[in-house]
C-alpha cells in the first residue's frame, strides 16, 4: 500500500469516533430545541450507520493487506504525561478491534433505528438519543484504545452510560424481586449497576498500578512484547494482575460474583438492555482478556479460574432462568449464562472460540431484547410471561424472529448460535477440561428449556393478558431490525464453521495473528478425534432438542405438573427465584454494616464523641480557668476578631521588639 | 513595569480594592459588588499575565522581588513563585471572582464589609502562595485568618459563632507552634552552621537538611501540625463540616477551592525540602493517616443527612488523595497531588456552589427534604452531575488524572508498601457510593414534595458561575499537560533534591536547590 493510502486510512479511526461525539452534541445540547423525534432520531442512527460505513472500509482495506500487515495505530494526542508515566490518546486497529468496531456500530445502527420506534412519544427522546450516541462513542474508545488506561475511560464511561439508560425513566417503580422491598426506582437499580461495577473497576485500577510499577508502561504493544520476557510462567505477580483484571472483567461481564447489577439493569428501556446489557458493553469484560491474552497465558492459575467462574456463571445463571416470570429477567439471566461460556472458552485458552460467541451472541441476543421490546410494547408495558400468551397470531413478524433467535441461543444447527457454543465446548473437551464440557453441555440443556419455556408463554397457547389490551405488530422501524438480525443469527455461524464440518472457519484464520503469541505461549495439545468431535456435536444437540421438546410440552399441555413441581420443590424454587439470596447476603454482610458502623462507630463515635469531645473538653477547661475571658465573652464576633488581632499583633511586635533589642 | 513587579501587583491588587470599596458609599449595594468583582477579576487578568511570562523549564523561583523590611534580622519582604504556587495562584484568582458572583442575591447585610472581608481573604491566600520568607508567610497565613473567621462569624448559619470560634481555635493553635518553630529555625537553624538569623526560606533551604535528624523532627511536627490541621488531616478535620456547613456559600467556596491548599501547600513548600530527614522517617506515619481520612472521610460522607456536610466529609477524603500523592514522593504522585489540589478546588468548590443554589430556593440542605427534583431543574441536574462525575474521578474529567497520577505514584513509591494505594482505592469506590447515592435521593425519583414542585432552574448569573468550573473541568480531563507541565519542573526538583537530601548525604555540602534572582528596589 502506497504511503498516501496510508494516511488516509490513518484519518478513519478518528472519524469513527467523532461522528457518534456529533451525534451526542448535537442532541445533547440542541436536542430539546430542535424538539422533533424525527430529526433527533435521524442524527443519532445516522452518525452510528456512518461509523459502521467507515469501519466496514478499514475492514475492507485491512482484508486487502496480508495478515501480518492488518493492523495500524493512530496516536491523536500525549494525554497524561508526569515523571515516568506517558500516556497518548492512541488509538490501535487490528483484526480484533475491527471486529468489535463493526459490531458495536453495526447492531448499535441496528437498535438505534429500532428506539426511534420504541421510544416515540417519549418527552426526552432526545435525551435518549444522545446517551446512546455517548454510549457508542466510548464503547468504541474502550475497544480501539491502544493502552490500558484509554481502554479504561472507554470502560468508566460506558459504565456511566449504562447507568444514565438505567435510570432514564428514574422515577418510575422498579421491583427489586424479592430483596429491599419498598419504593424502590429504576435509579437505585442505575446506582447498584454503578457501583458493583466500580469494584470491579478498583480492580481494574490496581492492576495497572502493578502493571506500570512491573513494566513502567500501560500501552499494549510494548507490554505485550516484553512481558514474556520479564514475567515468569505463574509468577505471582502475573497471576495477581490478571486476576485483578479479571476481577475488573466479572463486573462489566456481570461474572460471579459481581453478576447481581444486570438482572436490575433491566429496568431501564428495552433497547438499552439489548444494546448495553446484552449485545456489547457486557461483552467488554471478555474483550479485555482476549485483548490481554498474553497475561493471561503467562498465569496459568488465572486461566483456571476465568474457565472456572465462566463455567459456574453459565450453569448458576441458566439455573436461576428456569424460574422467571419477567420476560427482561429471563433474558437477562440467560446473557449471564452466554457471558459465562464466553469466559469458560477465554478460561481454555480458546480466544478466537469465545470472541466467534461475543459475535453471534450479539446478533440473536440483542435480537431476542428486540422482541421482547415489541412484545412489551403491543401490551402496553407487560412485561410478566405468564401474563401472556397466544401472541403469535398477533405478531407473526415478531414471532418468526423470536423463533429463529431461540433456536439460535439453544444451539440448533445450522444456526449461529450452535456453531460458536460448540467451538467453546469442543476447545474445553479436546483441550482436557472434559468437566467444563459437562457442565457447558447441561447448561445447553437448561438454555433451550427456558428460552422455548419463555417462547411457549409469550406466544403459544391462549392469551392470558386482560382483554382491552389490543396486541399490534410493531412498527416498520422495529421489525426491520428484527428482520435483519434474524438473519445474521442465521448466517452468522458462517464465520465459524469447523473444519470438522467442511468449514473454513473464517474467524479463527482472521484473528490468528492476534493470538499467534499467546497461543505460542500456551501451546496446542489436542486431545480428541474427529469422531470424538462428531459424537460431541450430537450429543450436545440432543440435549439442547430435548429442553426445548420438554419445555413445550410442559408449558403447553402439562402446566398442572410445573405448578406441581415448584409447590413440592418450594425451597429450591425460591433459592432459584431469589437468584441464590447473593443479594440478600451482601447486603446483610457488607452494605448494612458498612452504614450502621459509619453512622454509629466513625461518625457520632469517634467524630462526634472522641474527636470533638476532646476540643470541646479543652476550650472548656481553658474557659473555667480564666475568669476575665468570661467578661470579655460578649457574644458579638466582632470583639472576638478584634481580640484576635490585637494578640498577633502583640505576640509578634514582642517577637521583633526582643530581637531588635 | 517589569514581569518581577507583576506578582506584587496581584497581592496588592485585592488589598488596593478593598480599601477602594470602603470608600464607596454603604447603600450603593450594587457597585460594591460590582466593585468586588471588577477587582477580583482584574487580579484574575494579572495572574493570567503572570502565568504568561513564566517559563515552566526553568528551575527555581521566579518573578522574584525582595525588599528589606526588618533590616536587623535580615526579615525581608520576599516573594517569588514556581510551578506549583503559580497554579494555586491561578485557582484562587479563579475562584474568588467565582465566589463573588455566587453569591450575588445571597448576602445580603453588610454588604460593604462583606466584599471587603473577600478581597482581603484573597490578598493573604495570594501572599501565602507567593511568600519566600518564612516570617512574612507567618504574616499573611495568620492575616488571612481573620477575614475567614468574620466570613463564617458574621454572614454564617445559626450557629456560625460556635463554628467561627472552632475554626480558629484549631488553626490557631496549630500555628503557634509553627510561629515557634520559625523562629527557632531562623534564630538556631543558622546557628548550627555558623551564619546569623535569618528567616529567608531560599537560605533556609541550604540550612534546614544540615541539622541533626531529631532538631529536624521536632520542627517538622510543628510545622506539619499547623498544617495538618489546615488541610485538614484525619484526625484533625472535625472543625471542616462544623465550619462548612455553617459558612456562607461563598465562604464554603473559598475555604474549600483555596484555604485547605495551604496546608498541603504548606508540606511541600517547607516540610519536606527544609526537613528531608524528618520527612522521610514521618513518611509512612503520614501517610498511613491520609489512607485512614480518604477511607474515613468517604465512609462518614456516605451516611450525612445534610448535602453540605456530605460534600464536607468528602474533602477530607480527597485532601486525604493529596497528602498521599505528596508524601509518596514520586514525581507522579507529587504531579498528581498538585494537579489534584486544583481539581478538588473546582470540584469540590462547585459542588458548593450548586448547593448553595439548592439552599438559595429551598432554604434547607436535608438530602430528605427533594427528590424527584431533576424534573423541575433539569440544567442544575445537569450541572450537578457533571461535576458529581468530576469529584468521582471518571477518566475524561478532572479528578481522574489527579487520582490516578496518586495512586500509581504512590504504588510504585520507593518509601510506601504497595497497600497504601490499593487500600485508597476504596475510596475510589465509595466516592461513587456517597456521590450517586445523595445525587438520587437529590434529583431522581418521584418529586412528590409540594415544596419543589416549581422550582426554578438555573438562572443565566448561575450559569455564568458554573460553566467556566467546568470548562475547566474536561479542559484538565482531556488536556492535562497544560497544567501538568506548569509544575513539572519544580516536582522534578523537589524530588531529586528530596532524594538526595534525605538519604542520609546531608553532611556535604549543599547547594541551595532554587536558584534566585534578587531584585533589589
Amino acid at each position: 500500500m502506497n504511503e498516501q493510502a496510508k494516511a488516509v486510512l490513518s484519518l478513519y479511526p478518528a472519524l469513527i469516533l467523532i461522528f457518534p461525539l456529533l451525534g451526542f452534541l448535537l442532541n445533547g445540547l440542541a436536542g430539546k430545541k430542535i424538539a422533533s423525534e424525527k430529526i433527533s432520531g435521524i442524527i443519532g442512527s445516522g452518525v452510528i450507520g456512518i461509523s459502521f460505513l467507515l469501519s466496514a472500509f478499514i475492514l475492507s482495506e485491512l482484508l486487502a493487506r496480508p495478515p501480518e500487515e492488518r493492523s495500524f495505530t493512530v496516536t491523536l494526542f500525549n494525554w497524561i504525561a508526569a515523571g515516568g508515566l506517558s500516556v497518548d490518546a492512541a488509538y490501535h486497529i487490528d483484526q480484533l478491534s475491527v471486529l468489535m468496531m463493526l459490531i458495536v456500530t453495526g447492531v448499535g445502527f441496528l437498535i438505534h433505528v429500532y428506539s426511534i420506534g420504541y421510544m416515540r412519544g417519549d418527552p426526552a427522546f432526545w435525551r435518549f438519543f444522545s446517551y446512546l450516541n455517548l454510549f457508542i462513542f466510548m464503547m468504541l474508545n474502550l475497544v480501539m484504545a491502544d493502552n490500558f488506561l484509554l481502554m479504561f475511560l472507554g470502560w468508566e464511561w460506558v459504565g456511566l452510560c449504562s447507568y444514565l439508560l438505567i435510570g432514564f425513566w428514574h422515577a418510575r417503580k422498579f421491583d427489586t424481586g424479592g430483596y429491599a422491598p419498598g419504593a424502590a426506582t429504576t435509579s437505585d437499580a442505575a446506582k447498584k449497576a454503578f457501583v458493583v461495577n466500580r469494584i470491579g473497576d478498583a480492580g481494574f485500577l490496581i492492576a495497572m498500578f502493578m502493571i506500570f510499577a512491573a513494566t513502567g508502561t500501560l500501552n499494549f504493544e510494548t507490554l505485550f512484547t516484553q512481558a514474556p520476557a520479564r514475567f515468569a510462567l505463574n509468577e505471582p505477580l502475573i497471576v495477581g494482575i490478571t486476576l485483578l483484571l479479571f476481577l475488573g472483567a466479572t463486573g462489566k461481564s456481570a461474572q460471579i460474583p459481581l453478576y447481581i447489577w444486570l438482572p436490575d439493569a433491566m429496568a431501564g428501556p428495552t433497547p438499552v438492555s439489548a444494546l448495553i446489557h446484552a449485545a456489547t458493553m457486557v461483552t467488554a469484560g471478555v474483550y479485555m482478556v482476549a485483548r490481554c491474552s498474553v497475561l493471561f497465558v503467562l498465569a496459568p492459575a488465572t486461566m483456571e479460574t476465568v474457565a472456572i467462574v465462566g463455567i459456574a456463571t453459565a450453569f448458576f445463571a441458566a439455573t436461576m432462568g428456569l424460574v422467571q416470570t419477567d420476560i427482561k429477567k429471563i433474558l437477562a439471566y440467560s446473557t449471564i449464562s452466554q457471558l459465562g461460556y464466553m469466559f469458560a472458552g477465554l478460561g481454555v485458552g480458546a480466544f478466537t472460540a469465545g470472541l466467534f460467541h461475543v459475535t453471534t451472541h450479539a446478533f440473536f441476543k440483542a435480537l431476542l431484547f428486540l422482541g421482547a421490546g415489541a412484545v412489551i410494547h403491543a401490551l402496553h408495558d407487560e412485561q410478566d410471561v405468564t401474563k401472556m400468551g397466544g401472541l403469535k397470531k398477533f405478531m407473526p413478524g415478531t414471532y418468526r424472529t423470536q423463533f429463529i433467535a431461540a433456536l439460535a441461543i439453544a444451539g440448533v444447527p445450522p444456526l449461529s448460535g450452535f456453531f460458536s457454543k460448540d467451538e467453546i465446548l469442543w476447545k474445553a473437551f479436546s483441550g482436557g477440561s472434559a468437566v467444563i464440557w459437562v457442565v457447558g453441555w447441561l447448561t445447553a440443556g437448561l438454555t433451550a428449556f427456558y428460552m422455548f419455556r419463555m417462547m411457549t408463554l409469550v406466544f403459544e397457547g391462549e392469551p392470558r393478558f386482560a382483554h382491552d389490551r389490543h396486541p399490534h405488530e410493531a412498527p416498520a422501524t422495529m421489525l426491520v431490525p428484527l428482520v435483519i438480525l434474524a438473519f445474521l443469527s442465521v448466517a452468522g455461524g458462517f464465520l465459524g464453521i469447523p473444519q470438522a464440518l467442511g468449514g473454513g472457519n473464517i474467524l479463527e484464520l482472521w484473528l490468528e495473528p492476534v493470538f499467534e503469541r499467546s497461543l505460542g505461549i500456551l501451546g496446542s495439545a489436542t486431545h480428541g478425534s474427529l469422531s470424538t468431535e462428531y459424537l460431541l456435536m450430537a450429543l450436545s444437540v440432543a440435549v439442547g432438542l430435548a429442553g426445548i421438546f420438554l419445555a413445550r410440552t410442559l408449558y403447553l399441555s402439562r402446566r398442572e405438573l410445573v405448578e406441581r413441581m415448584a409447590g413440592r420443590f418450594a425451597a429450591t424454587h425460591g433459592l432459584l427465584f431469589h437468584k441464590y439470596y447473593v443479594d440478600e447476603t451482601f447486603d446483610a454482610v457488607i452494605v448494612n454494616p458498612l452504614k450502621a458502623g459509619s453512622r454509629g462507630l466513625l461518625w457520632k463515635g469517634i467524630d462526634a464523641r472522641i474527636i470533638d469531645g476532646a476540643v470541646n473538653g479543652c476550650a472548656r477547661l481553658l474557659n473555667s480557668l480564666s475568669t476575665s475571658a468570661r467578661k470579655a465573652q460578649t457574644g458579638n464576633v466582632s470583639n472576638y476578631g478584634l481580640a484576635v488581632l490585637i494578640g498577633i499583633s502583640l505576640l509578634l511586635g514582642f517577637i521583633i521588639a526582643r530581637w531588635n533589642g | 513595569m517589569t514581569v518581577e513587579s507583576l506578582l506584587i501587583l496581584l497581592i496588592f491588587l485585592p488589598l488596593t480594592g478593598a480599601l477602594a470599596v470602603m470608600a464607596i458609599g454603604r447603600s450603593s449595594v450594587r457597585a460594591i459588588k460590582g466593585a468586588g468583582i471588577a477587582v477580583s477579576l482584574a487580579a484574575f487578568a494579572v495572574s493570567l499575565a503572570l502565568a504568561s511570562g513564566f517559563n515552566p523549564d526553568l528551575e527555581g523561583f521566579q518573578m522574584v522581588s525582595r525588599y528589606p523590611w526588618v533590616d536587623t534580622l535580615s526579615i525581608s519582604f520576599h516573594v517569588g513563585i514556581d510551578g506549583m504556587s503559580l497554579l494555586l495562584i491561578l485557582l484562587t484568582t479563579f475562584m474568588t471572582p467565582i465566589a463573588l458572583l455566587a453569591s450575588w442575591n445571597s448576602i445580603e447585610k453588610r454588604v460593604k464589609e462583606y466584599v471587603v472581608m473577600m478581597l482581603l481573604l484573597e490578598a493573604g491566600i495570594l501572599g501565602v502562595f507567593a511568600a519566600l520568607d518564612l516570617f512574612l508567610f507567618y504574616i499573611f497565613w495568620e492575616a488571612m485568618l481573620i477575614p475567614m473567621y468574620f466570613i463564617i462569624g458574621i454572614w454564617g448559619g445559626s450557629n456560625r459563632v460556635y463554628a467561627a470560634v472552632k475554626f480558629f481555635l484549631y488553626t490557631m493553635s496549630g500555628s503557634l507552634l509553627m510561629l515557634v518553630a520559625i523562629i527557632w529555625l531562623g534564630y538556631q537553624g543558622p546557628l548550627q552552621v555558623g551564619q546569623g538569623f535569618t528567616t529567608d526560606l531560599v537560605k533556609l533551604y541550604g540550612v534546614g537538611p544540615l541539622l541533626p535528624a531529631h532538631l529536624q523532627l521536632w520542627m517538622f511536627l510543628a510545622f506539619t501540625l499547623s498544617f495538618a490541621i489546615k488541610v485538614p488531616l484525619f484526625p484533625f478535620h472535625t472543625w471542616l463540616p462544623d465550619a462548612h456547613v455553617e459558612a456562607p456559600t461563598s465562604g464554603s467556596v473559598m475555604l474549600a477551592a483555596v484555604l485547605l491548599k495551604m496546608g498541603t501547600y504548606g508540606f511541600l513548600r517547607f516540610c519536606i525540602p527544609l526537613f528531608p530527614s524528618a520527612t522521610l522517617a514521618c513518611i509512612p506515619w503520614l501517610s498511613a493517616l491520609a489512607v485512614i481520612g480518604i477511607v474515613y472521610g468517604a465512609l462518614v460522607s456516605m451516611v450525612q443527612t445534610d448535602i453540605k456536610k456530605l460534600v464536607a466529609y468528602s474533602s477530607v477524603s480527597h485532601l486525604g488523595f493529596v497528602v498521599l500523592g505528596i508524601f509518596a514522593m514520586t514525581e507522579e504522585s507529587v504531579q498528581g497531588g498538585i494537579l489534584q489540589m486544583v481539581n478538588h478546588g473546582l470540584s469540590t468548590g462547585a459542588l458548593f456552589l450548586l448547593v448553595g443554589m439548592l439552599y438559595d430556593r429551598r432554604h434547607t440542605r436535608e438530602i430528605s427534604e427533594f427528590g424527584g427534583i431533576a424534573k423541575v431543574m433539569p440544567v442544575i441536574a445537569a450541572f450537578f452531575m457533571i461535576i458529581s462525575l468530576s469529584s468521582i474521578g471518571l477518566p475524561g474529567l478532572n479528578g481522574f488524572v489527579g487520582e490516578f497520577l496518586i495512586l500509581i505514584g504512590a504504588y510504585s513509591s520507593p518509601h510506601l508498601s504497595g497497600w497504601f494505594a490499593v487500600v485508597s482505592s476504596t475510596g475510589v469506590i465509595l466516592a461513587a457510593v456517597y456521590l450517586l447515592w445523595m445525587y438520587q435521593r437529590v434529583f431522581f425519583g418521584e418529586n412528590l414534595n409540594p415544596k419543589n414542585s416549581a422550582l426554578k432552574d438555573l438562572s443565566p448569573r448561575e450559569a455564568a458561575v458554573l460553566v467556566p468550573v467546568v470548562l475547566f473541568i474536561v479542559w484538565i480531563g482531556v488536556f492535562p499537560g497544560t497544567f501538568l507541565k506548569l509544575s513539572g519542573r519544580s516536582t522534578q526538583d523537589l524530588v531529586n533534591t528530596f532524594r538526595r537530601t534525605s538519604s542520609g548525604m546531608t553532611t556535604q555540602a549543599v547547594t541551595p536547590p532554587a536558584q534566585v534572582i534578587s531584585h533589589a528596589p
